[in-house]
């Protein structure tokens, strides 16, 4: 039987279409709102002060100007503001490694043969702020089981695109580049591991790491690797990029746990983007509130492998 | 007249119109620039203009402020030494304004960002980067309590010249912070703290002979 995705998140968590479009007219301060206009705007402003620390789909303008993609620049607005050189178009993806097929697949075929759906999916910084956002992708488990895992395979080894030219921040040498990420098979191959190509219904954009990303909702930010351009299966662990940098601060693992801190900062809590400037932060959940990978962590000592 | 003091005591050229053009600008200015370097990024974060994450986005912006306001308060010496431009009677309106907009930068993080205060004393004790910055914080205070004529008068000039070293400690401490506070080796902080480094540096010279021309206090 195939898997159906299952979350938390109900149609009330997510802002009527109507609602959204009138908070956006509403901003932009159009005169003569419509009737519609003004209901929708008013139920957006009440539902606002305790709507903010739910999951409400975080505004798009929010999330495609507010990004961590150091390949860019290491101010949050750096992507949105220099991610538009990059081509994303012919883009090809390979698969290889410890599989029976090595693929190169291009973008165009992957829209083609994967099957894409919608999940709203909770989105956690190591840094300490969230969002929620509406991903447009396929599982990753459906992509390596095309390519046919090889049983010595342990681990999945992911790069972003090299190519300084249009990604100036690699000109710096902040990061070893590529910026590289890695997951274990078994958290590869979970139901809940997506392969991005769109987001709010519409392609991805290049500062949010177009055109395929990996989404990792459970794990911290860092783990969803932007721009993909290889996928490699392996037998050992892969090194990865801020585990490199940094590995006191950042493990291989990095699940969300509020139990377990940052050396420089609490992870206990999380603020909303969006939620304003007198919000506060909300309480961080256990593996970011997919309490269903658990099992994947049974008997390891999270502490250890943070 | 200011420049008359200048060491080489040149009136003339650019350096002489520039000390003449600050006499012209009442120190006030100062706290009212601090004042707006508050009041400008919290009423953007009010508006939405900071973007997403406006409790970050103005402790951040607060932060650097206070930054660059000591970084101009430590420059006023050597720019006196070796641009013979003569702005000194700013350095203790800069340095309470630095201490006002560092209270506003730890206001927000107090009051807007982290609110628990049994967090608040954890993270002060166990991150280091924290800890920093507080213990800069704290060595304004005394400066800033010492500030006025009076206080120079009761304090003797030596004492009070030997506790304002502190200010050597705290600014790079503050930027110290500053380079901790980002994820990896960043360059803009560093910039900062070299900066910094340098204009410590260009003071060492002056130190050292005074302190060699001291009398020796122990026998």
């Amino acid at each position: 039987m195939r898997w159906r995705f299952k979350t938390d998140l109900t149609e009330n968590d997510v802002t009527p279409e109507e609602v959204f479009r009138a908070r956006r007219r509403f901003m932009a301060a159009a005169a003569g709102a419509a009737a519609v206009g003004v209901l929708a705007g008013r139920t957006a402003a009440a539902s606002r002060s305790d709507a903010v620390l739910k999951d409400e789909p975080t505004r798009y303008e929010d999330a495609t100007t507010y990004n961590n993609f150091y390949e860019f620049g290491t101010r949050k607005s750096d992507p949105a503001r220099l991610a538009g050189q990059l081509t994303v178009r012919p883009w090809t993806v390979r698969i290889d490694g410890l599989v029976d097929r090595p693929l190169e697949l291009s973008l165009d075929d992957l829209l083609k043969e994967m099957e894409i759906e919608e999940r709203i999916y909770r989105f956690r910084c190591v840094e300490g702020w969230a969002m929620v956002v509406p991903w447009n992708g396929f599982m990753l488990r459906d992509l390596l089981r095309k390519a046919g895992v090889r049983k010595e395979a342990r681990y999945v080894a992911f790069e972003t695109l090299l190519r300084p030219s249009e990604m100036p921040g690699q000109k710096g040498r902040l990061l070893e580049w590529p910026y590289r990420e890695g997951l274990r098979l078994d958290e590869a191959m979970h139901p809940l591991t997506l392969m991005a190509t769109g987001m709010y219904g519409k392609p991805l954009p290049k500062q949010n790491g177009a055109p395929l990303r990996l989404v990792v909702p459970w794990k911290y930010g860092f783990k969803s690797i932007k721009s993909v351009v290889r996928i490699t299966l392996t037998e050992k662990q892969p090194p990865t990029t801020w585990n490199m940098m940094a590995p006191d601060e950042y493990g291989f693992y990095a699940n969300v746990n509020p139990n377990v801190d940052h050396p420089r900062w609490s992870q206990a809590t999380e603020r909303l983007l969006g939620s304003g400037l007198f919000a506060g932060s909300r309480p961080t959940r256990m593996f970011n509130g997919y309490d269903e990978v658990a099992e994947l962590y049974r008997g390891m000592d999270l502490r250890k492998y943070f | 007249m200011t420049f008359a003091q200048t060491p080489m005591g040149r009136t003339g050229g650019m350096a002489a119109r520039i000390g003449r053009l600050a006499g012209h600008v009442p120190v006030a200015t100062v706290y009212v620039v601090g004042i707006l370097l508050i009041a400008w990024p919290f009423m953007q974060a009010l508006t939405g203009a900071l973007g997403p994450d406006p409790v970050r986005t103005l402790e951040q912006k607060l932060g650097l402020s206070a930054l660059q306001v000591l970084v101009v308060m430590l420059a006023l010496t050597p720019l006196r030494r070796f641009a013979w431009i003569n702005l000194l009677r700013f350095r203790r309106a800069l340095g309470l304004t630095a201490l006002m907009i560092v209270s506003a930068h730890l206001a927000v993080w107090l009051f807007l960002d982290v609110r628990d205060p049994a967090r608040i004393w954890n993270d002060i004790l166990r991150r280091p980067w924290i800890t920093v910055g507080m213990a800069a914080f704290l060595m304004m205070l005394p400066l800033a309590a010492t500030s006025s004529g009076a206080a120079i008068r009761r304090l003797g000039a030596a004492a009070w010249r030997r506790l304002h070293m502190l200010t050597y400690v705290l600014v790079p401490l503050a930027a110290v912070h500053f380079v901790m506070v980002r994820k990896g080796w960043q360059i803009e902080p560093l910039i900062y703290l070299a900066f910094i480094v340098l204009l410590l540096t260009l003071r060492l010279e002056q130190l050292l002979p005074r302190r060699r021309n001291k009398k020796r206090s122990r026998p």
